[in-house]
Order: structure tokens, then sequence, then C-alpha cells
């Protein structure tokens, strides 16, 4: 079974690397968000394994979103990754703050963000290879 | 199917462009607020920053090192320019336009990480970090002033706690807007929300709240500052907007958190609620636009063609069982049927066209950053107008435009227009002006590029060229004043002796012609001395598909773009003239040139005697008449190229299939004009140029 997860990032060239490097092999099944209100809505009604939010978006920006889904009954299962061009910033620092599990900075490689998602998903027993 | 990874690395390139050109469109309207002394608004320098943030990420994740590295630097730059660490001057717009030219260059490289590149990028990177400024030291934290409370500064990223405290030491008012907002219609609402508040307030943040919400609407807090009154503010969105307040100063102990429950009085923008399956609803993707690549929509171009084809297939069919009487009935249920089905072939068609089209506006704000760059180089003062921009034309073409056009506006303002003194002295305003205009024209669009300055010195040209051996004294004495002009696009003439460090990249008038004329296009001048010149330039909106007169000469047939014909008349041996060796006819009273086609290729004596045609071609303001044997209609056709081998035969665009399994030629009519007009020679490759 492939985990499903959701990449907010207003630029399409990072939401399409992500699904490139999640979606090869069968490993998850990613849905894209260019605006955190596209994310809103699709956290509204959907469940996800793992959650990639950039963290400087326009309107609703990442630590928002967080906010959210920290709040959010249907999301209490989903492993957040923030991803952010300055790790160790004070952007990141409130994100964890608000219950980002993992950072990524940008820019990162193919391997570095399957590595991290199955570490992440791993801890959550749900790994079915 | 393709490499996905192809895929992705596509959809970056189009991005990093993209980024570049809203990065270019928004110096521009920098470089103007900074001119005329206004403020500059935060959310432009942010949108800057965001442009070049975003092309940083992604640059670094597809393995394109310098153009991160440039981006790197220039990203600290603009980020302490909207945390208001430093401000907006001539040093730093030079440097930030300068950038846009590297980005591009660097996105076009092969190797993206050529080592090349790498010294001249670190000069650059040093010139950007020099222009960084020491933070200043700010006296105590304007937010402690307010009781903002501790859920919300958290979820602030740095950038808006900045616009937060800079619009509290501006005198400026908190509040809190909080109004529920139908999923599905969310991404309007926002945007007439930010219309609403454009002059009245700075919107810090949108923050979600859990309470009030469910699958289909979900409530909002927005922060605002503001200097309007409060009651002014709450005329304006009470009402509309749920509700707002004022948060309130801290003049005693912080309050408690405030309940963010108020019930969402007017969820904005849904009308009737949908009925359906709320989940589909809210999966709705709310992007109105696609990215596609060209080369899919050439693809579908293609497959309407082999369509049109399968069409006149099943029409000589029917044509064939019209005669037989028991299949007559049928035979005309088919061809109703078929007609119908072409109807929507047609239609298919347009729409694919119209897919292709994009605004010329792409290049002129290309072009609106060379105008800047080079009437500062050269300490000319140069207004620019733009009409038209909203012209649309085949994206294929407007990539193929940008540089001849490039080249059009540097010699404007190069060669044309004046120096300030010069043109006072002349009884001109001191300001050059330099207009771009588009507009369409039948199935062309018609570019001009026109200025108000010196105007060409047409004998000047006609001397260079007879000193450089391009024209022989004699020829050069019978030239009218327009055909001088024309002397500017003869290779040879305008490239060496005019390169200066703006218009001569070793790139001459001639060059621009060879690529007007590759797309199909004409070129012509026309320039007043000491008034200005015009140059102007007619192109096909589209290259993909075309409708072509179909004609026949000495039994071969050939098909003749109908961008280019004007009308057919009959032949009339009688009423040929000859004058200085070239046959003529008298239409309406004007002269017109005739050129028989079966003579020009070569068909001797094989084109009948009677009965044959004349098809008026327009191009520019030259016309010329093509004589041909027999008009056989109007087609649709798509061209396909001859190929690499025959790509140097003059005067035909390619060729075509018409169904039957007949190929004809296209005939290249801006090629068969030039030719006629300015003498086989001007067609050649310039290595094989007498």
């Amino acid at each position: 079974m492939a985990f499903e997860a959701l990449i907010v990032d207003d630029s399409s060239a990072v939401r399409a690397f992500v699904r490139a490097a999640l979606e090869d092999a069968g490993f998850a099944r990613v849905q894209e968000a260019e605006t955190g209100f596209e994310a809103l809505r699709l956290l509204a009604s959907n469940a996800f394994d793992v959650v990639i939010i950039d963290v400087n978006m326009p309107d609703i920006n990442g630590l928002e979103l967080l906010a959210f889904m920290k709040k959010s009954p249907r999301q209490q299962g989903a492993r957040k990754i923030l991803l952010s061009t300055q790790a160790g910033g004070p952007d990141s620092k409130r994100g964890t703050e608000l219950g980002a599990d993992a950072f990524l900075e940008k820019p990162f490689e193919v391997d570095e963000l399957r590595a991290l998602v199955g570490s992440l998903l791993g801890a959550t027993g749900k790994v079915s290879g | 199917m393709s490499d996905p990874r192809d895929n992705v690395q596509q959809e970056f390139l189009a991005e990093a462009q993209e980024l570049v050109e809203a990065l270019s469109r928004d110096l521009l309207l920098l470089d103007e607020a900074h001119h005329r002394g206004e403020r500059v608004d935060p959310a432009l320098i942010n949108e800057i920053f965001r442009s070049v943030h975003t092309l940083k990420g992604i640059a670094g994740m597809f393995g394109y090192v310098h153009v991160g590295m440039v981006a790197h630097a220039l990203e600290d730059l603009l980020d302490d320019l909207r945390l208001g660490r430093t401000f907006v001057g001539q040093e730093l717009l030079d440097v930030l336009f300068d950038s846009v030219e590297r980005f591009q260059r660097l996105l076009a490289l092969e190797d993206p990480q050529s080592p090349a590149e790498e010294s001249e990028v670190q000069a650059y990177v040093a010139v950007v970090r020099s222009l960084g400024l020491e933070p200043e030291e700010e006296e105590g934290d304007p937010l402690d002033k307010y009781a903002i409370e501790a859920g919300v500064l958290s979820v602030l990223t740095e950038y808006e706690e900045h616009r937060l405290r800079a619009c509290i030491r501006e005198g400026q008012r908190l509040y809190r807007l909080r109004a529920a907002f139908d999923l599905t219609a969310i991404d309007d609402s926002i945007e007439t929300l930010r219309d609403v508040a454009r002059d009245d307030a700075e919107i810090i943040t949108y923050l979600p709240s859990m309470e009030g919400g469910n699958e289909d609407t979900i409530e909002l807090v927005v922060l605002l500052a503001s200097r309007v009154p409060e009651a002014e503010l709450k005329e304006h969105f009470e009402g509309r907007y749920g509700t707002i307040e004022a948060i309130e100063e801290r003049t005693h102990l912080p309050t408690l958190p405030p309940r963010l429950t108020s019930v969402p009085s007017a969820a904005i923008g849904l009308g009737p609620q949908r009925e359906d399956d709320p989940s589909s609803a809210s999966l709705r993707s709310v992007a109105d636009s696609v990215r596609v690549d060209i080369r899919k929509l050439d693809h579908l171009m293609n497959v309407v063609a082999e369509l049109a084809l399968v069409r006149s297939a099943v029409n000589r069919i029917v044509d064939s069982f019209k005669g037989i009487p028991i299949y007559r009935q049928s035979a005309m249920d088919l061809d109703r049927i078929g007609r119908g089905f072409e109807r929507q072939l047609s239609e298919l068609r347009t729409g694919i066209l119209d897919v292709r089209m994009v605004p010329l506006g792409q290049v002129f704000n290309k072009l609106a950053r060379i105008v800047r760059q080079v009437a500062r180089e050269h300490h000319k003062e140069v207004r620019l107008v733009v009409t038209g921009a909203n012209t649309e034309v085949d994206k294929l073409i407007v990539e193929e435009l940008t540089d001849p056009l490039m080249h059009l506006v540097r010699n404007a303002i190069d060669h044309g227009i004046e120096l300030a003194e010069e043109r006072t002295r002349a009884a001109k305003p001191p300001e050059g002006t330099l207009a771009l205009n588009a507009y369409h024209k039948g199935s062309n669009v018609v570019i001009e590029v026109e200025d108000d300055g010196v105007g060409m010195k047409a004998h000047e040209l006609r001397e260079t060229a007879v000193a450089r051996g391009l024209l022989s004294a004699d020829a050069s004495h019978e030239l009218t004043r327009q055909e001088m002009l024309n002397l500017v696009f003869l290779p040879g003439l305008s490239t060496s002796s005019e390169i200066t460090n703006l218009s001569g990249r070793g790139v001459g008038m001639d060059v621009v012609k060879t690529n007007i004329l590759r797309m199909g296009g004409m070129i012509s001048i026309a320039s007043e001395q000491g008034i200005g010149t015009k140059i102007t330039v007619t192109l096909p909106i589209t290259l993909a598909i075309i409708r072509a007169l179909i004609v026949t000469v000495a039994s071969q047939t050939f098909a003749l773009p109908i961008t280019a014909v004007r009308e057919a008349i009959p032949y009339v041996p009688e009423e040929v003239r000859t004058i200085q060796g070239r046959e003529v006819i008298t239409l309406r009273g004007e002269t017109l040139a005739i050129c028989d086609l079966g003579s020009l290729f070569g068909f001797r004596g094989s084109s009948r005697h009677e009965g044959r045609f004349i098809v008026v071609g327009a191009m520019g303001n030259r016309e010329l008449g093509f004589v041909v044997d027999d008009l056989l209609g109007q087609e649709d056709v798509i061209i396909k190229s001859l190929g690499k081998s025959l790509a140097s035969v003059r005067g035909f665009a390619g060729a075509t299939d018409l169904g039957d399994q007949k190929v004809a030629l296209v005939l290249d009519a801006p090629g068969l004009f030039t030719e006629y007009f300015d003498g086989p020679d001007a067609l050649l490759p310039l290595e094989t140029r007498p």
C-alpha cells in the first residue's frame, strides 16, 4: 500500500520534483497544492500520511498550515515536513513549536527526501514495504 | 513515455523562465516608483524577493549552481531590502537589472555547471554582497505595544513579523477580521478581499482557525494594519466580511486569549451551497491554467491534419456514390454528416491555435528593460510608449521575435534618438519617444518600432554601400529614396562600421531581416530625416497552420499562403507591358509588376497560354502579381519542413499534404517578393554571396 502524501509549495518545479521523487517506484501517492488555500481544501477532506510544506508562501504560510493541522482531528496522524531555505532560522524554530516533525533545507536531493519520508513513516509503524 | 525526469527538468526551466520574467517586470515597476520618488510598495519588494527566493531554491535542486549562487546573493540583499535594512537606490537597481540578463544567460547554458562561468559569477556576487548594509539597531520592540496573542505571533514568518513591526512603527493600527469562506471559492473571495483592502489596509497574514469551519467552509482570521479610522473600516468590511475589531493596545495587563469562536455570519462568495459530494468539491483544483509543452500542441495539430485528410478521402467516396442512383440518398446523408464533422474539426483547430497564442506583452516587457538600460548607458532620455501589448501571436513566433525586436529597439535609441541637448536645439522635447505598437491586420500581426529621433540619412547609406562595394556607383544613382533606405538591410552595411557598445553585437539589420523572413514575415522601413524612423514588421499570427490558395503552374500544384494574397484576376496577355525589363500590367490605375511562376521555376514552354490567372500578392506595402495556370481553391494546410538537404532551396516555405496522396510545395511569399524586388542574392546565405 502506497502512502498518501501532500506537497504544498507555490513552485511547480518543486512540486514536480517531490512528486517524481516519491511516486517513483510507487512509494507514495502525491497530491499537490499550490497555495495555502488549496492545501486547506485538501486537508479538510483527506487524511495524509505525510505533508510536505514550504514555509514561505504568499497568503497562508507554512507555519499557519502547521498550526491548522495541529488542531485538525483529521490530520493527527500526519507527519509534517517543513521546507525552508534556512534551516535553523527563526522560521524553522517556530515550525518545531508548531509540530513539524522534520525540516528539509532547500535545495535537497531526491535521496534525502526519500530517506526522510521513509524514516518518518517507518516511525509510525505503517511501513508496508 | 519519455523519462519523467526530463519532464521535471522542463518544468524547472519553464518556471525559472517565468520567475525571471516576473522579476524583470517587477523591477521595472520598482524603477518607475523610485524615479517618481514614490513610496515603494512593500508588496512589490516582497514579490521580487519571492521570485529570487524561489529561483534559488529550485536552481539548487536542478543542478543550476551558478543560477543558485547569483540568486542566493540577491536573496540576501532583497531580504535586507524587504526587512527595511537597506533602501532602494540607483546602484541597487542597476545590480538588480543586471541580474535579469545574467539569469537568462545562465539558464540557457548547455552545461549549467560550466566552470567557465565561475569567475564572472563570483565577481557579480561580490558586487551584490558589497551592497548589503549593516542592520540598524532597533529601539524597543513595537510589538510590545499591542496585545497580540502568542498563538498569532507564533505562526508569522520572519517577513510577516517585520511588516507587522513596520506598520506599527508607521503609526498604523492593527485589526483582526474574522470571516468564513467557502472552500471551493476561497481564492476568488480572497482576491476580492484583497481588492477591498488595497487602499485602506495592509493584510499581514491569514490564519486559518479550526472553529466555525467544516469540510465546506473555513474561518480565517485576517490580520490587518491600517491608518483608516475604525468606524470607516467597519463600514467597509462588516456585513461583507464577518466582523472586524481593533486589536487592543497594551495599556494594562495582557488580555485573555481571544475567543476564536465567532459565528461565520456571512460566508462570502458561496452562492447556494453545493449539494453534491462535498469531498469531490473540496478536491477540485482551483488552478485555472496549465502549462503545456508546445510539442504536444504540434502533435495535436498534426492529428487534426490527419483527420482533415480522412475527411477528404470520405468526401471523394461520397462524390463517387452520388452518381449512382441507389446510393444517392445515402451519399447525401453522408455529405451532411461530413459537413458537421468539418465544422467540429474546424473548431478543434481554432481551439488548438488559440491555446498557442500568447500576448506580445511578454516580449514588450523584455524590451522595456532594454530601453531603460540602453537609454541609461547612453545618457539619453527615452519615454517608452506601448500600445497593443495584448495582441496575441503564436508562442513560437513570440520566442523568435525577441532578438530581432531587441535589436531594433537598441538601434532606435543608439542611432535614432538624440541626446537631450541636441533635441532641445532641434526644437524637440528633450525626452525622446520610442513607440512599440502592435495590432492585428487580417491574419497578420503588425509590430511597429517607431522613434522620433534623427531619422536615417538615405544618401549616406548609398555612399557607404558604394564605398563598401555593395553597389556600383552607376546603379546607385538610379535608386529612389526608399530603395536607398532599404540598403540598410544589405549584409555588410549596418554591421562593421557601426559597432558600438549598444547596438553593435555584430548583428546587423540584415540578420534582423533574415530572421523575420524566416518566420514568413516582412520588414519595411520609413524614415524622415530629423523627424524619426518607423520600422514595421508584419508576421503571420501562427506558423502552425495556414490557409492557402492552391494553384497550378505547368501541371504542378503549389500552395500560396492566403495571408499574402489580395485577389486573383484573369491574365490578359495583351495588357502586359514591359518597363525596365520587368513585365507589368495596370490594375485600377496602378502599375503592378507581374512574375510568371512558370518561367521563374524554369518550367519553360510547358505553361498553357489561355485562361491563366494573376494572383495579386501583397506584403507590407509592396504588391506583385504571380502568373499561374489555374486556381484550385482554398485549403488549410500544415506546412512540413523540406528537410535539411532542401532547406537552401529558395522560394519555398515547405511542403504540404493535400489529401488524395498529393503533395504540394508551399510558396514562400516573402521570399519570392524579396527575390523579385531585391534581386536573387538577397536570399543567399551570407557566406555564399558573391
